[in-house]
């Protein structure tokens, strides 16, 4: 046993999908100690922010201002406030007041400010150009002159009985707050998904719930596949013919249909994640179950076997003793396979709507189709979808290379 | 040949035993869904009207049309009855239109984007595992990663990833559909045009996770292979590398050759996530429709199809392997 160990750990794709595997379960395991928060609860007002650090502007008002001189400060700021299509707004005025186009850089602030500053005149029209259109221009032009003052902004709060506002401080272009010191600083490091939710909670919380669903489904399909296929290969007779002809109609119902069909029928009232592992687990037995069979067939006339036989040993005894064994590393490949595909089977058809139900806990497959239904890839709210589709890729991905080492180790013919 | 025509035989009545009781389940399951889906269409028809007799007329009309007032017992017979005679009935979801048509129409659909996709990434799939067996090495040890993180990406996720960058970010070819929207089918370039480039991402989505795992079969079966006696025993009698090569490949090809008849046994039902998410209007896009609108005569239909190409090729299968595989052939005379 032990040496059996050290050989699967001395090979190189069994170590990495074990590393691979055991930081996405460590992570599900830490993450929820340090990070409270319900993983379901909506934070944001609104759909789809950003991924990045969420600084409260309130409590950034009230903290002490630090004062730093940095001479970039500026042109960020105008960089930052100056959108694309400002520029090209820009770029388009000044081409039609005759500036030449190759000296128009838009990306280049300084220059296009300075080239602005210049040439415009509010009052200018140009054939063509709409009294609204002039309008705009001249409201962009009061707006740079904005970015472009230097003085600070005045805070006022409102007084409760005359209604009057009373100044109570000035913010500068130069003051800083240190973020340590602000009250109320969220990192939301995947942003946040279609319902306002924090998605790495969610996301962690779903990996978690995804692999609860695959190990409940995949021990269920491993142990109907191993029981059935034990039964048809060893007692043999009409016991595997019956064993082989309904293995033989689940072959020809594919699994996924019978599945959905199956979820439909229990409504989405009744769907909850075990629910769904279990239907998983009674829909996905059948190869297993065919595997076992042919592999205790070919152990049955073995001589150790036959020697059991002659001893008067129970048909019970012969199959735990003699021949689970020996297939023993076979049925742990196969259970790691049914895992990670039963995995891939509730995002499937979560994907599809017939997933668990959406109220208690996500799943991966969930924030897939919740992704999918409010467009996010459409939108490019990447962070929604993205790493969800990576986190499905790596749990396959790990369980599977596992296997492969699995294999190595046991099928010394396949080691190249 | 006596023992095969006894193998044959045998075969024969337990696939013919086995499609009587999948006849049977694909009756029976759709029709356990909860909510009566004549209901809707009652609904449908009777927008508006205050007259509680007349939509009372009506759903008692509808329910004689499709017969789903009688006993579950006698619908199946008079099922069994028609689908004999090749009638599937009335689409409940799409009524007029009857379940043949419905499935005429999306079916080719299906058998074009699938076949070719299956047999495209079957055959690069194996050129590229059993390069990688006989090569080993670097090519061996970059392909195999990419292939096994490759085949383990879910069918959708792949199509989002195609999705998101093809459609959406590159904008090369279109998001969703069979066809632009604003054609009819027809035989000019501009719709035939319009098909190819709407064929692109579901096909590659496809092909990308077959390749992957068809990579990875053959590469083991060609290690396998290239590990055997007889190979080493051709080395020694100094048999050319690439006559050697040959044998081997033909050997390996064995079980790849059956993992390319189920696919193309499972096609129908292999790909149904790819086809939904780029709302293809093949087979897999009308089940789910079929399945939402609690259309049974038509799950029922498209399922008894896919049942029955799996059932065909696996019994093919089977037959072609009582040919072929010696120990078959030793175990029919015991």
């Amino acid at each position: 046993m032990k040496h059996t160990l050290q050989q699967i750990f001395h090979s190189p794709n069994f170590v990495i999908g074990f590393v691979i595997f055991m930081v996405l379960l460590l992570t599900v395991i830490i993450y929820p100690l340090f990070i409270t928060d319900a993983p379901l609860g909506i934070i944001a007002q609104g759909t789809f922010f950003e991924p990045g650090i969420y600084v409260n502007v309130y409590d950034s008002l009230g903290a002490t201002p630090y004062t730093l001189q940095l001479n970039d400060a500026a042109t960020k700021r105008i960089e930052n406030k100056l959108k694309a299509q400002d520029r090209q707004d820009m770029q388009d005025w000044l081409k039609a007041d005759g500036v030449p186009a190759n000296q128009i850089d838009i990306t280049n602030t300084a220059s296009l400010l300075g080239l602005w500053q210049k040439n415009y005149d509010p009052n200018k029209s140009f054939p063509g150009m709409t009294y609204a259109r002039q309008r705009y221009y001249q409201r962009l032009d009061a707006s740079l002159k904005g970015l472009l003052s230097t003085s600070g902004v005045i805070i006022a709060s409102q007084d409760p009985e005359t209604s009057a506002l009373v100044q109570s401080g000035t913010v500068q272009q130069t003051d800083y707050v240190n973020i340590g010191e602000v009250a109320n600083v969220k990192v939301l490091p995947l942003g946040t998904d279609n319902f306002g939710r924090d998605v790495l909670t969610e996301l962690v919380r779903a990996t978690g719930v995804s692999l609860e669903i695959g190990l409940v489904a995949g021990v269920i399909a491993t142990l109907i596949g191993l029981t059935l296929g034990l039964l048809g290969g060893y007692v043999g007779g009409l016991v595997d013919d019956l064993i082989m002809f309904i293995t033989n109609l689940f072959t020809v119902i594919p699994t996924f249909i019978l599945l959905i069909l199956i979820s439909f029928s229990i409504g989405q009232e009744q769907r909850g994640a075990v629910t769904i592992a279990v239907v998983i687990g009674f829909t996905s037995w059948v190869w297993t179950a065919r595997a076992v069979r042919s592999q205790v067939i070919s152990l049955r006339n073995r001589d150790h076997v036959n020697l059991s036989k002659l001893s008067g040993h129970s048909v019970a005894h012969i199959i735990v003793a003699d021949i689970l064994p020996y297939i023993a590393s076979y049925v742990v490949m196969a259970l790691i396979l049914q895992i990670s595909s039963a995995i891939l089977a509730e995002a499937s058809l979560s994907i599809l709507g017939l997933g668990p139900r959406t109220t208690e806990v996500p799943t991966l497959g969930l924030m897939m189709n919740w992704a999918m239904i409010y467009q996010a890839e459409i939108l490019g709210k990447w962070w929604a979808y993205f790493p969800v589709l990576i986190v499905i890729a790596l749990i396959t991905f790990s369980m599977n290379l596992m296997n492969t080492g699995l294999d190595q180790v046991f099928n010394p013919a396949l080691r190249a | 040949m006596k023992g095969y025509l006894r193998y044959f035989l045998n075969k024969l009545v337990w696939f013919l035993v086995t499609f009587v009781f999948a006849f049977i389940l694909n009756f029976i399951l759709p029709r356990l869904m909860p909510g009566d889906p004549v209901a809707g269409i009652v609904g449908k028809m009777a927008q508006g009207m205050s007259n509680a007799t007349g939509v009372q007329a009506i759903y008692k009309q509808y329910t004689e049309l499709f017969g789903t007032n009688k006993p579950m017992i006698e619908q199946f017979f008079i099922y069994v009855k028609n689908v004999f005679r090749g009638d599937f009935g009335f689409s409940f979801s799409q009524y007029p239109r009857t379940v043949g048509n419905v499935i005429k129409s999306s079916v080719w659909w299906t058998v074009c984007l699938q076949f070719p996709a299956i047999i495209v990434g079957w055959i690069i799939g194996n050129a590229l595992g059993a390069l990688a067996a006989y090569l080993k090495g670097g090519f061996d040890r970059v392909l195999m990663p990419v292939s096994i993180f490759i085949s383990n990406l879910p069918t959708f996720g792949m199509a989002v990833i195609l999705l998101v960058f093809f459609a959406v970010d590159l904008k090369w070819f279109p998001s969703s559909g069979g066809y632009g929207f604003d054609l009819l089918p027809s035989f000019s370039w501009k719709f035939m045009w319009s098909v190819i480039v709407h064929y692109q991402l579901p096909f590659w989505s496809i092909v990308l996770i077959a390749i992957g795992g068809q990579a990875i079969g053959m590469r083991s079966m060609s290690i396998y292979e290239l590990n055997a006696d007889y190979v080493k025993y051709s080395r020694f009698m100094g048999i050319k590398d690439r006559t050697i090569v040959g044998y081997v490949f033909r050997n390996a090809m064995l079980p790849q050759i059956t993992g390319l008849a189920l696919s193309i046994g499972t096609m129908v039902g292999g790909a149904l996530v790819a086809e939904i998410i780029f709302s293809y209007p093949g087979l897999g896009t009308t089940l789910l429709n079929a399945i939402m609108g609690g259309d049974y005569p038509l799950i029922s239909a498209i399922t008894l199809i896919i049942t029955v190409m799996v059932l065909i090729a696996n019994f093919l299968i089977e037959i072609v392997y009582g040919f072929i595989d010696p120990r078959i052939k030793a175990a029919q005379s015991d």
